[in-house]
Order: C-alpha cells, then structure tokens, then sequence
C-alpha cells in the first residue's frame, strides 16, 4: 500500500494544463444571452491539469484503499464477496451501457428482457408473487416496503395503525425508513438466545400494528429459531411482515422468505449477489412481495407478451422513487451472477459462506468469545479478549497492519464492543486460518504489549485520524488561499 | 464452483473440525418443512456461454451514436478515456463504504474533492458525497426543506419545467408527511411560482435548464421567495455550469442536479448521480454522507466520514434521511471527469451544445410543417412540434437508426405532436444534417398521405 496522499487537485493545478480537447465550432454560432452566462469575476475554479497528472492523480489514491482486490475484508453485514470482472465486461457492453432509457420500447427489448428475467430470478430464489427493481439500494428498498405497508393499510380504510415493530438488533436504516414514511417505531429487545423476544413482541402486537420489519438471518448472524410463530403473531393483529434482505447470501437455496410468510422484503443485490460496493454505492434494492401487495409497488416494471417485453405501472402503485428503471447496470451484474451460478451454485454459496463462518468462530471463539453459543449463520459478533485499556476499535486497527480489512466493529449495538466477521464463501480455508491467526496474535500483543495495539495502525498512509476534529471544525471543501 | 476457493478437501476438512458430516446440518434452525426448498431455475452458464447469451441481449437494444438527439433526463456526453480507466480500478470499485479512513484514504479523498469540485460548480457551501439520483436528491430537498421549518411549513412548489420524474419521486416521498405539492399543474414562469410562495411554504423548486430546455434568468427570483420565507431549490443539469451562472450566486439555498453527463454513461437510466449540495446553516438537516478534512495523530493530513450524527447509524429514527449506501463511484467518475476537463473544457463542452443545439432548431424550424418555440432561448434542448404525432415520427427515424427525441406525450397529456430535441458535443453537424434530411423526409412522406386521405 503506498504510503502518502498525493495533494489535492488544487494544489498541482498550474493555468493552462488541460486533459482534453475538443474540435472546433462547425455550425454558424449564435449569441448567448449574455445576462445568463458567468462573468469573469466568477470564473470557474476548476483545476487545470495534464491528462498524466489526472492519471498519477486517482492511481495513486487508489493505491491507498484496502479492497477485495487487494484484501480479505470481512465487514459483517456487508458481504465483501469476490466482484467477477464477468459482470463488468457485461455492463460495458455498448448494447447496454450507451443505451438510452427513453430510447423507444421497441428499440430497448435487450434491456427490457434482462430486466423481465431478473424480476423472475428474484421472485423464484426468495418465493415472491412479484418484484420491482426500481429501490437504488437497501435503503430504497425499505422506504418502497414501508409506503407499501401503508398504502395496503390506507386502501382498506385502516388509519388506525400507525406504528412499526422493530427488533433491537435491526440496522439503523430501519428505524429511519420507519419515521420517513410516517410511521412510529418501537424496539423490541432480543432475547437470551439472540432471537427477537417472542413475549415482548406479542405484547406490542395490538391494532395499531402496522408491521414488523425483521432481518433473517438477524445481525448477530443467528436464523431466527421462532420465525413462524413471530410472523404469526403480526398477522394475527392484522399487520405485515417485511423482511430486511441485507443477509440474503446465508440462505440462497436454504430456504424462501416468501414461503416462511415474510409478506415484502428487499434484496441488496450489492451484497448477495455481488455488484461491486464502489465504495459506497451505487447499489441495487429491489423489493419482492406476495400476492396482496402487487397492486402497490412501485412502478413501472417489466410484463412479458409472448416475446415482447413493455413497462406496466401497477394499478395502487405507491408511485416511482426514482427516475428511469432502477440502477440498470448493477441490475445487469446481479443478472449475470445469477445466470452462472444456477441452482446450485446458489446452494453451494450459502453453504461455503455459512461453512466458513462456523469455522472462523471455532478457530477463534475461545479468545474472543461469542455470545450466542449456536451454529451461526454467514456472520458471527464476537467481543474484544480481556485486556486493559484494548478495544474494539484498536483492534480493528491492529488488523489493518496486518493487512486485513477490519470487520464491522460497534454494531449491532447490543452487544458491547461487537466485532462482526462475515468472511462470505469467496475466502479459502487458509485466508481464513491466516486471518484467525493474526486476530490471535492480536489478542497476545492486547495482553503484552498492549500500546502495540492501541497505537495501531502504522503501516498506512495515515495513522489514527482525529474524527473529533473533524466533526468540531468542519472541512468539507477545498478553498484556495487566494 | 465459480468463485468458491474452497476444494472438496477444505470442505472435509472444516467440517471434521466442526463436529458436521454435511453442510446441511449447519442449517438446522431453519423450520424443517421449509428447509431446501427446489429452486427453479435455469442450470448454470458457463462464462463464456454467460457472455454469450448477454451480448445477444445487447444486440437487441439500439444504443445511442452521434445519431441520438435522445434527452429528457440523460444525455449522451463524451467520456474521456481516463474515466473507465481509472474509476475501474478495483482499489475503487471493491471497497466498501470508508469506514476505516486509515485504509480508505484514496475513497475519501476523492469524495472531498468531488465535494470541492460540486461546490465550486453550484456556488454552494456544502455538498453530501452523493445521492441516488437526481430525482430522489430533488425529493430529498423538498424534505429536508420541510424539515428546516420545524415541519411548520409543509406545501412545496414545484415548477412544471422540473423533470416529471422529479415531480413523481418528489410526491411519492412528501406523501408520508402529509405534505402538499403544487404549482406544477400549468406551465408557469418562476417569476409566477415565486408569487405562490406564502407562509405556509417550505420551499420553491425550480430547473436550470429546465425540462422543456428553457434557460429562465433566475436573478431576482430568491429574492421573492425568500420574503416569503421560504428555501429556493434549483436543479441543475452541471454541464450548463461551466457556461451559465451558478445558483449560489443567484441566491439559491439548496442545488440539486442529475449528475449522469459528468461521464457516467446513460446505461439505460442507472446508476447516475444524485448530486446534493446546500448553504452552511442547512448543514445539520443534510441527508447522507460527508467526507471531512482532519489530521492524523502525527499531524499529516487525512479525510474521514464526519457530521455523522445526522445519519440512520447513529440516530437511527431521528435521522435526517435513512440513506446509507450511495453513488460512490459516481461521485468518483464525476471528480475524475471534471478534473480532466478543468474549467476550459467544460466551457467547451457546453459552448458546443448551444450552438448545435440552436443551429439544430433553426434547420428545423425552416422544415414545413415543423415549429420551434424561440421565445425563451434554450441550452442543449428544445421542443419541436411536428406535422404529426412524435410517436410515429420517431418510429419511422428508428430503421436508419436514428434516435429522433423525446415525444412529450409520455410526459404530457395533450402534446402528441411536440418532441423533445436534445444536441450535444456527440452530434456533430454531418449528423444534424442527416437528422434534418431525415425529418423532412418522414414529414413529406406523411405529408402526403395525410393530403392522400
Ligand atoms: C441489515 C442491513 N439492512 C439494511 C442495510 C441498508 O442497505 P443499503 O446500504 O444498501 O441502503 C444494510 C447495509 O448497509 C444492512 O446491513
């Protein structure tokens, strides 16, 4: 990894650099209202650079990430999975990355088919009746689930409900679709065994119950042992049970949430099934729902007639959340993943993720003690070894000198000082071993030289960052000093 | 399998370690009569046989060439070379959200400095590290200009001229907080949807450019709303910002703008760029992310997520949005983008696009039977009314391959006959000049037989 930051942009720009050139004016020119245009005085603060300098710019940034090319990266909750550079020959083709969205239906029918197939794809590995693929991402996908709810509860005449369940171990955009939608949310704690607390639950369960949001398996990595009766007990009160997809890889072939009585649930299609994270986006979440709530989702998707594909909005459709059809290429990509896995390889995906999980747990349970003593599923929360004045978060950043991406640490918030491992089924037995061994080591540094591990990491470009500082005095810009 | 390093021997031997004879016993807390349920799908493809399959797919589409006069929300703008070649580094594309900054520093730097580059482009203070869209960045926007008034406010006032796409997502997101949408039932000048502004108005939205192409003078307009009290929102196309004045210094307190034309390619309408910028005093009500400049313990300088404290994460129901992951690589692509046209290619770009575009509505305006509205000067777009239905016009352009625009009735009940004309710098003048013969063609042809009936 290198080992410094090239300068800003800014800072090597040198007046009358340029990158790109373009032909000469070859129509007559007309006359631009010049009450519209910016004067001088605001001339655009761009920088100005060498095509080379923009190349030794953004390589030499690059070089200082961690990522799956490079790293294992086992951040629980996220499955940092092998990307396959299939997918992005395929979203490169010029069939389909220079197509237009409003390019006529007739001329768009490539497009409109993979779409028609995803939709099908997605409906079959997860028992739903239908599917959009509209949500850009998990977030999305919630926010479209949770109007959803709403709707289905508005046509039926039902204000009445007005709060949605959720367990204390859920992801915090949970929580926060809850109030965008309009809805009020209430926690329920988890249990002993890290399962939701069934009592609890069916405590809340009154006719204000709009529904429950549920991630299976949950973030502490467990398959909710009581689902059935969980999901019984919401639609006994007349509410819906929508489904936090973010853990899809675990159970692919293993069995459907459509089938368990999971009514709507989103799909992170950056996770299961493997479009590149990109550092933070862009993602993919389409949602999946049964049969009662097809009239409300979000619009338009793909029908088939014979062999001709068109779009159709559904008739209650709670409306479109974004423009055009949903983040194609990553749509493309999770299409691909799927095509070449088929039954099996899907099968063969949760095994060797689940099987991978299990044996990190084993190798390193007895330093770092897990809580929940259950098989896991994808992704196991372990906690710190005993040792004075060592955290989490050191090491974490102990792991990067190693050179391993960290796992998610501090999350999901009911266990103190969490470390969550997904290692997913990409990662071999010896990456694994490698890693456990270094977490061991780790643990002997925290005991003996414990300013080893809370000093970490030094073999990056930068040490410890002031996240303080940050927030205190905020920066969020370059200005000249001019 | 493909991308499984495991081998039959790991396998073996992992699960000897565990106690398990198969795989199957890890799941044995999923309710039996659900458990391995027969998928139906088709079996496996190999790679090749994947890209095989794939490419006859694309072959079906009709992708856009320097024959696509395609608009509307995405355009067809150059990429340079050094955008895939650079945003396509797996360094970039397989890492996660930065959240350890030690080892994320090329992600977060980067992201700072596409914030830097927006601000400078908009004349906004602040810019979040991406949103989904352009469409849910103008929905957001509406919120979070509710959310400025305490909720006290809670009608927005929304432009005809803004994408119908933006309106759809825009309502679609205030429905839940029982907030009113108007003022885009007619076609109305800004200057008349500022005087709708009143006390119960959180925020005016207006686009520059907007829908139709028009280029309306802003100036003055913030003037109004704010008297009102209210938050101006424009929404930008950014490649008109390298020629037309910035909204910041037009008064604006939240931009919004597609940002697909700063090298992103249409692909069918995703992923692009939501881009999201405000005024300072806004800064805590901003939904997602924010990379921030800070130092690291020996002094040097580095870049962290930062302002966390308005994100689902750390406050989960009281946050400001629920948005986690974003458009990263966007955002990537654009910062590249626009470092590598530095602010004279981008004056370039766009001086191209009005003049193209306006030779382009001329030639046609001289075609019979064709009509263009010259009353409010255009950028890169216009609407054209044609002697017949848009529909079929395009329809008959498509077996020479040319992609003719728009039909606004997709959009707009009542306007069979108007089609939304977009010219870039990728239509050179031998192309509008096919496209012109074309037109007058297809016109003539039907001229006569409508005569004929
Ligand atoms: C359990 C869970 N739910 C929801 C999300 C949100 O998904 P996204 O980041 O795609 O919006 C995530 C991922 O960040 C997650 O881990």
């Amino acid at each position: 990894m290198r080992q410094s930051l090239p300068p800003l942009l800014w800072e090597t720009s040198r007046p009358g650099k340029r990158a790109t050139w373009f032909s000469e004016c070859d129509v007559p020119k007309t006359e631009i209202p010049s009450g519209l245009v910016r004067d001088d005085a605001a001339h655009l603060n761009l920088p100005e650079l060498s095509e080379l300098d923009v190349v030794r710019h953004f390589t030499q940034l690059s070089q200082t990430n961690y990522a799956i090319d490079t790293t294992f990266y086992p951040l629980g909750s996220c499955t940092m999975k092998y990307n396959p550079k299939l997918n992005e020959a395929v979203a490169g083709m010029r069939g389909f990355a220079a197509h237009h969205p409003l390019a006529p239906v007739a001329a768009s029918q490539g497009s409109l088919a993979v779409l028609h197939e995803l939709q099908e794809q997605i409906k079959e590995i997860a028992g739903f009746a239908a599917a959009s693929l509209q949500p850009a991402a998990g977030a999305q996908g919630e926010l479209a689930g949770v109007l959803m709810i709403r709707a289905y509860h508005r046509d039926r005449g039902d204000k009445k409900k007005t709060r949605i369940l959720i367990p204390d171990s859920a992801h915090g955009t949970n929580p926060a679709t809850v109030t965008m939608s309009g809805f009020t949310a209430v926690e329920i704690p988890s249990d002993r065994e890290g399962n939701v607390d069934l009592e609890a639950l069916r405590r809340e369960c009154d006719d204000t119950v709009a529904g429950l949001m549920i991630t299976n398996p949950n973030t502490l990595g467990l398959f909710e042992s009581r689902i059935e009766e969980v999901i019984s007990a919401v639609h006994d009160c007349g509410g819906l049970v929508y489904g936090d997809g973010a853990n899809m890889n675990a159970i692919l072939g293993v069995v459907r949430p459509g089938d368990l009585g999971i009514d709507l649930m989103h799909f992170n299609l950056h996770k299961t099934f493997s479009t590149p994270h990109g550092g933070g986006g862009p993602g993919a979440g389409p949602v999946g729902v049964g049969e009662k709530l097809k009239p409300f989702l979000p619009g338009p998707i793909v029908e088939r007639t014979g062999d001709v594909f068109s779009f159709h909005t559904p008739e209650k459709t709670i409306g479109r959340l974004k423009a055009f059809h949903g983040n194609f290429g990553m749509l493309l990509r999770a299409f691909t993943y799927i095509l070449v896995h088929g039954p099996e390889g899907l099968r063969a995906i949760a095994d060797n993720a689940v099987l991978n999980a299990n044996y990190l747990k084993k190798l390193i349970e007895e330093t770092y003690p897990v809580r929940y003593r259950r098989p896991c599923m994808h992704e196991f929360v372990a906690t710190p070894p005993d040792a004075d004045g060592v955290h989490t978060m050191d090491i974490a950043k102990r792991l990067l000198d190693y050179g391993f991406h960290a796992p998610t640490v501090y999350f999901p918030l009911i266990v103190k000082e969490a470390l969550m491992i997904e290692p997913t089924e990409s990662e071999g037995r010896e990456t694994l071993e490698q890693f456990a061994e270094a977490l061991l080591q780790i643990a002997r540094e925290a005991s003996e030289t414990p300013e080893t591990v809370t000093s970490a990491p030094v073999t990056t470009p930068v040490s410890r960052l002031d996240e303080v500082r940050a927030a205190r005095q905020p920066v969020l810009r370059y200005r000249s000093r001019s | 399998m493909a991308y499984i390093s495991n081998t039959p021997d790991d396998v073996r031997v992992m699960l000897d370690a565990l106690g398990l004879k198969s795989c199957d016993q890890l799941f044995a807390d999923v309710p039996e009569r659900h458990r391995f349920p027969k998928i139906d799908l088709k079996p496996e493809l190999s790679e090749m046989e994947a890209l095989a399959v794939l490419s006859e797919h694309a072959d079906r589409n009709t992708p856009a060439s320097s024959l696509s006069f395609l608009g509307g929300g995405a355009w067809n703008h150059f990429i340079p070379s050094v955008v895939d070649a650079l945003a396509s580094r797996g360094e970039f594309t397989t890492s996660y959200t930065p959240y350890q900054a030690e080892v994320s520093q090329g992600t977060l730097q980067a992201l700072f400095e596409y914030q830097s580059l927006i601000a400078e482009l908009t004349g906004m203070d602040v810019v979040n590290a991406s949103h989904y869209d352009g469409a849910t960045a103008v929905a957001e926007a509406a919120l979070m200009s509710v959310h400025a008034s305490r909720d006290a406010r809670k009608k927005v006032v929304l432009s005809r001229g803004v994408h119908p796409y933006c309106r759809s997502v825009t309502r679609a997101y205030l429905d839940a907080m029982d907030a009113i949408v108007t003022g885009d039932d007619l076609d109305r000048t800004p200057g008349e949807l500022a005087a709708q502004c009143d006390t119960q108005t959180a925020c005016l939205v207006v686009q520059f450019p907007d829908f139709f192409g028009r280029t309306f003078d802003l100036d003055g307009l913030a003037e109004t709303v704010h008297a009102a009290g209210a938050l101006l929102v424009v929404h930008v196309d950014p490649i008109a910002l390298g020629l037309y004045k910035d909204p910041g210094s037009l008064g604006a307190d939240i931009v919004t703008g597609e940002g697909q034309p700063l090298g992103i390619p249409v692909s069918f309408g995703g992923p692009y760029l939501g881009i999201f910028a405000c005024r300072t005093p806004l800064i805590r009500r901003m939904p997602g992310r924010l990379a921030g400049e800070t130092l690291d313990s020996n002094g040097r300088r580095g870049f962290v997520l930062t302002l966390n404290t308005r994100e689902q994460h750390i406050r989960r129901e009281k946050a400001t949005s629920n948005i986690c992951t974003n458009q990263g690589l966007m955002a990537l692509r654009a910062a590249i983008y626009l470092s590598a046209m530095g602010p004279t290619g981008l004056r370039e770009v766009a001086e191209l696009c009005y003049h193209r575009a306006n030779y382009a509505a001329h030639q046609i305006a001289g075609l019979p039977g064709f009509t263009v509205d010259f009353t409010t000067p255009f950028f890169k777009e216009f609407v054209v009314t044609c002697p017949i239905e848009a529909e079929s016009l395009v329809e008959g352009l498509l077996p020479d391959r040319i992609l003719a625009g728009v039909p606004l009735s997709r959009f707009e009940p009542g306007r069979a006959n108007d089609l939304l004309v977009s010219v870039t710098e990728m239509n050179p003048k031998t192309s509008i000049d096919t496209f012109i013969e074309a037109l007058s063609r297809v016109a003539s042809v039907n001229g006569k037989e409508q005569g004929a009936r």
